[in-house]
């Protein structure tokens, strides 16, 4: 399979990656070399091969049902969440207007 | 006196503890060293005073009689993809520009607690992604190695390049790393050093910035393979903080470390010797043999069929988990707002990813955003884990014959920077013996064997069973032990 530049297009919207013409133009022959490349990973027979997620085989465990349980990752931080927000305002994260 | 920055780990930490000199002159000598290695461009921040105040706690804890952590006294430097409570995180991107953490990664917190300092933030590939530490925002890092009779900067390896850069300058005696496909190990065999990846989940990845989540680990990188054993030692652990963090002891590794391999059987993958490899990689490889047959191991051939397509299989799983976890750089709760006149969310969000991402990064993000997109998911992702899968079962099963599998690190050495810039796909097949560990989770470890006839150095692979860094240690002692590798890059900078 090879992309064109619509294509690139498309996927630099859905990654919302603003791209003009030129940089379109030229990531269409890149991702076609990476993409023929990968394609050789047909050949390979995976009849009954799960896919592969989680490597190291572990269980997830649930931490306890309390608030804070970790100070860390709690909750009650709202100075520390928005210290790096680059427009804080009253408390929130700042955004430019939104209008549907 | 010696000159104190042309120690490790081990000698700092002993030396501090029998008091033939103190945390603070260590740090003060590191402190000095760094600032006046800014040509190699190896940190994006310098910390001396985190240097400092460390060392002072230790020396203070010494003087009181308190015990000394497992790192006390030795100034280390961090990879600047660890957050780091109070100073700029950017994984070398322009988009974390100014980011200012207010937490620390579990790693770091741990290294601080054993009483290791902060030297600096390294400079590595933006996000991770690179082998050659070209795509960081803040400048190429040169190795401190160059060859023989020429003055052209040459690649520190990458992602980790600032970290093997400083460690083989002697500007730190030992750097966190991080591999997600060959990170820690390629650039500690570019710049004669050693670098162990563990056993996926065995240091947390809270407060790592995320590339590939199901890859990412953290090591250490240093001069020697104690060195390793001692800093691993400290960064391991469990971390309820991270889902996939392995709920295990940490062994004590530097007290078990023997080089004595007589009972072991080290694995030779034939499927390794591979076109386009150097002649003089694949000389070290056979010497790497002779020195674990001298340890007294038995040399044994084992097959991994499906060697050919892990480099393929990654460059699928990884660039499909990276454009999920970049998916949250969008100029609204950290890091660089892009916001042309009049637009509105959307733009945005486009803006500020296009202005803060470098191209490797888009490159990679538009590849995992494809790959991951309907109508292609199966044939693609779906595909590539499942070759996942096979590359995992073909170790298991070589692990049925073998203790530990020795491999070359790199097919090259080190190449000038600039060199390897055309095409996206040469730069990627520098990572093609390391990759398959990375999807198979498992530890392994490079360790220096020998320079080129260029001068400059080689490494050797060890790739053990899940959990068996102390076998990976082990064997990469019996090298080291053999190699004898004194080689040092001489100062230019």
């Amino acid at each position: 399979m090879s992309v064109d530049k619509a294509t690139v297009a498309k996927i630099a919207s859905l990654a919302r990656i603003q791209m003009d013409d030129a940089a379109l133009e030229q990531m269409v022959p890149e991702l076609n070399g990476i993409l023929q490349w990968v394609e050789q990973l047909g050949e390979v027979d995976v009849t009954g091969i799960e896919p592969m997620a989680a490597v190291i085989p572990n269980t997830l465990r649930l931490r306890k049902d309390v608030v804070d349980a970790d100070p860390l990752t709690g909750g009650g931080r709202q100075g520390d969440v928005l210290a790096n927000a680059p427009a804080a305002e009253h408390g929130f994260f700042g955004v430019p207007k939104v209008i549907e | 006196m010696t000159d104190l920055t042309s120690l490790g780990v081990k000698d700092i930490r002993d030396g501090v503890r029998s008091g033939t000199f103190t945390a603070r002159e260590v740090a003060t000598s590191f402190n000095a060293a760094v600032a006046d290695a800014a040509a190699l461009n190896a940190f994006i921040v310098t910390t001396p005073d985190h240097a400092l105040a460390a060392a002072d706690k230790v020396d203070a804890a010494r003087a009181a009689g308190e015990p000394l952590g497992a790192m006390a006294g030795v100034p280390i430097g961090m990879k600047d993809l660890f957050a780091t409570n109070g100073v700029q995180t950017t994984a070398a991107s322009h988009i974390l520009e100014g980011f200012i953490p207010r937490y620390e990664s579990t790693v770091s917190q741990k290294l601080w607690d054993a009483g290791a300092g902060m030297l600096g933030k390294l400079n590595l590939d933006q996000f991770a992604m690179g082998s050659s530490n070209e795509t960081s925002y803040f400048g190429n890092v040169s190795s401190p190695w160059r060859k023989s009779g020429t003055n052209q900067p040459m690649s520190p390896g990458g992602s980790s390049g600032g970290s093997s850069s400083a460690v083989a300058a002697r500007i730190a005696p030992a750097a966190t790393g991080t591999d997600t496909g060959g990170s820690i190990r390629q650039p500690a065999a570019f710049t004669g050093i050693c670098g162990i990846k563990p056993t996926y989940g065995r240091c947390s990845r809270w407060g790592i910035v995320a590339f590939a989540s199901s890859l990412d680990q953290a090591g250490p990188m240093a001069r020697s393979v104690e060195d390793c054993a001692i800093m691993l030692g400290a960064m391991a652990g469990f971390d309820p903080k991270d889902a996939t963090s392995l709920q295990m002891d940490v062994p004590d590794w530097e007290a078990a470390l023997n080089s004595d391999l007589r009972g072991k059987k080290v694995g030779i993958p034939r499927e390794y010797r591979m076109e386009g490899t150097d002649q003089a990689i694949l000389d070290s490889w056979e010497q790497g043999k002779a020195w674990l047959k001298d340890a007294g191991a038995e040399i044994v051939d084992i097959s991994l069929p499906h060697t050919r397509y892990a480099l393929p299989a990654y460059y699928i799983v990884a660039p499909a988990e990276a454009s999920s976890n970049l998916a949250r750089y969008d100029g609204v709760r950290y890091g660089l707002r892009d916001l042309p006149d009049g637009s509105g969310l959307q733009d945005m969000y486009a803006a500020t990813r296009a202005a803060g991402f470098g191209d490797e990064v888009k490159r990679r993000i538009l590849i995992g955003t494809y790959v991951l997109s309907a109508g292609f998911y199966d044939a693609y992702y779906t595909q590539a884990q499942k070759v996942r899968a096979l590359v995992a079962r073909d170790f298991e099963r070589a692990f049925e014959q073998c203790d530990v599998i020795l491999a070359p690190t790199t097919p090259t050495a080190s190449f000038p920077l600039g060199s390897m810039n055309e095409d996206p796909l040469t730069m990627y097949l520098n990572d093609v013996f390391a990759v398959p560990a990375s999807l198979a989770g498992l530890p392994a470890m490079s360790v220096p064997a020998m320079c080129n006839e260029d001068g400059l150095p080689l490494g050797l692979q060890l790739v053990g069973r899940p959990f068996d860094e102390q076998g990976v240690l082990n064997a990469g002692l019996a090298i080291q032990q053999r190699a004898g590798f004194s080689a040092r890059p001489e100062k230019w900078w």
